[in-house]
């Protein structure tokens, strides 16, 4: 890391300066926080209140009944299961996929091997958008739609998956071979040395891997909501938009009472592994 | 080990290459072959068309609208993306008090679900939501945003870059701190004052990065589905309907397959261009990969 000389003409500067920057931080802050804590405040109103004017962020009679609401008008307690089960499959799948590809694809010579990588590569070109219409057909053909079949198959092993491979790979070219060598004249094989010796050394790449994976199987939005019909099936982000009366009018407080269940636990572990969060979330960049 | 290497290696990439054939590639391929064919839902019969889709395209009445608004949407989310996102970085640049504090502020809507982040966007931009109560304090009459057209465009790329600006923040914190100190120093020296070393010397460092977050941004402005389906559901009219939502539309709501895959392929020409300059780009200029 540079040292950081950049600063020293102005580190001691007047105040003014100091309180106009946490100033214009605070308020470029506002859109970010605000509505992660009102929708948490909010989810304790009774619905009299929920657009009471004017806004007030703490209720005058808090209450728990929009989460005992949440779990009587849908089946949410199966369908909070659904997505960390899911999550977790598609996770463990793609850190086995992706950690033997990009193994391979780092470290051992077979014939084609730049060009069946650039095939691979072409799962992180084309959106999911695009591959859902003739998908859609593809699991309707095999018996799989309004199954959980499609969100952990095409999940595990398309885009996300192949952003794991490229993250493996380029970890696994970094690594030193020496460590190899010493372990391949010990007559260990390849499955030995992958197994034994790198994937123990590749624990941050994997744990970048983890996050990304699971972030993206549990934010799913397009797939559920093409695939399933059942709402005993259906994932968080799916079941979060069916919170509407009989006459179609949405149920606020339930509705955000279910947002803050689905969103605080992440952002709890985010706040905890801050580190890995964010190192692991730029590399997404590379797929946009 | 020689051969038998060779075929370990095979093994290897077995699964992950299977994977990207059988839901990607060959799905790509009947996509083609599906916008060639005109298809009755309720008989299930396909009929060959050949260009009979790209045709209906270029007579599309809604279509022009759709590029219109698709154009709009990534356009202001890329340009506030990237303004708002090299502030934050040149603001945070420094270590001062509260300087990570306000990181993960910035960096946390990244982490929050799409749908729960635009679901309570929506509770704030209702008529008589958090928005408009806190501006009806200062005594100002807000619009009812998501029920015209152009506030509703605004409300969908204003909650857009605020939910992934953070992603843009950090690829900029990187950038700005592989710009040499000697440089500034240098700068200094000849009397330069702030803003002349931010648009002489640190813009033009960064600007690889700048380009490949710029293109990096359209390319998820161009798939953004849930933000649009949750907040606006296209509308109101078509006001708010990308192409993405107008490719979903045609191919699940009005069960047009062929139409749906001609249109999701015109969307994959847009991504792939996009992506192929960003990756001749990357080749160039690689700065903050590790």
């Amino acid at each position: 890391m540079r040292t950081e000389t950049v600063a020293a003409p102005n580190r001691f500067g007047p105040i003014a300066r100091r309180v106009a920057l946490y100033a214009a931080l605070i308020l470029l802050a506002a859109p970010f926080v605000i509505p992660t804590l009102w929708m948490i405040t909010s989810s304790f109103k009774p619905l009299s209140e929920i657009f009471a004017s004017p806004p007030s962020f703490f209720s005058e009679n808090p209450t728990l009944a929009a989460y005992s609401e949440a779990f009587t008008f849908q089946p949410f307690a199966r369908q909070y299961l659904n997505s960390v089960y899911i999550a977790l499959v598609v996770t463990a799948i793609t850190m086995l996929v992706s950690s033997l590809a990009g193994y391979a694809f780092a470290r051992i010579r077979f014939p084609g091997r730049n060009l069946l990588f650039v095939v691979v590569l072409v799962g992180l070109l084309v959106p999911s958008e695009v591959t859902i219409v003739p998908l859609f057909q593809m699991f309707k053909q095999a018996g799989m739609v309004n199954t959980h079949w499609p969100l952990i198959l095409v999940t595990a092993f398309a885009a996300p998956c192949v952003l794991a491979t490229f993250i493996m790979r380029q970890f696994f070219i970094a690594l030193p071979v020496e460590l190899e060598e010493a372990a391949r004249l010990d007559g260990l094989g390849r499955f030995g040395i992958w197994r034994r010796i790198c994937l123990p050394l590749a624990k941050p790449a994997l744990s970048a891997v983890a996050i990304l994976t699971f972030l993206s199987s549990w934010n799913l939005y397009l797939e559920p909501t093409v695939y399933l019909t059942s709402p005993e099936l259906f994932t968080l982000p799916q079941a979060l938009t069916r919170f509407t009366d009989a006459y179609g009018g949405e149920m606020w407080n339930t509705q955000l009472a279910a947002a803050t269940m689905t969103v605080v636990p992440v952002l709890v572990v985010f706040l905890i592994a801050q580190r890995q969060f964010v190192e692991s979330l730029a590399h997404s960049g590379l797929k946009g | 080990m020689g051969r038998a290497d060779a075929a370990t290696g095979y093994l290897f990439i077995a699964p992950q290459l299977l994977g990207v054939l059988v839901f990607v590639v060959f799905p790509v391929g009947l996509a083609v072959w599906y916008s060639l064919n005109e298809w009755n839902i309720f008989t299930g019969d396909m009929a060959f068309v050949g260009a009979g889709n790209y045709q209906a395209a270029l007579e599309d009445p809604q279509l022009p609208s759709v590029l219109g608004a698709t154009a709009v949407f990534s356009g202001g989310v890329v340009v506030l993306n990237l303004v708002l996102g090299l502030a934050l970085a040149v603001m945070l640049n420094r270590r001062f008090r509260g300087s990570v504090l306000f990181r993960t502020l910035f960096f946390s809507p990244v982490v929050v679900s799409v749908v729960a982040w635009t679901l309570v966007w929506g509770f704030l931009l209702q008529d008589n939501g958090g928005l408009n109560g806190a501006l009806a304090a200062v005594g100002v009459d807000g619009p009812n945003w998501l029920q015209s057209g152009p506030t509703a465009m605004i409300a969908v790329t204003f909650t857009q870059v605020v939910r992934s600006v953070g992603i843009n923040m950090v690829l900029f914190l990187a950038a700005l701190q592989g710009v040499p100190g000697e440089l500034y120093e240098a700068a200094r020296l000849d009397g330069a004052g702030s803003r002349t070393i931010f648009f002489r010397v640190t813009l033009p460092l960064i600007s690889p990065t700048l380009l490949l977050t710029a293109i990096i941004t359209i390319v998820g402005a161009l798939q953004s589905f849930a933000q649009i389906a949750v907040l606006t559901e296209g509308g109101p009219g078509l006001s708010t309907t990308v192409l993405v939502y107008y490719v979903f539309q045609q191919a699940f709501s009005f069960n047009d397959i062929g139409y749906g895959s001609t249109l999701a392929l015109m969307l994959l020409t847009f991504v792939m261009v996009l992506t192929v300059i960003q990756w001749q780009l990357r080749r160039k200029w690689v700065f903050y990969e590790d």
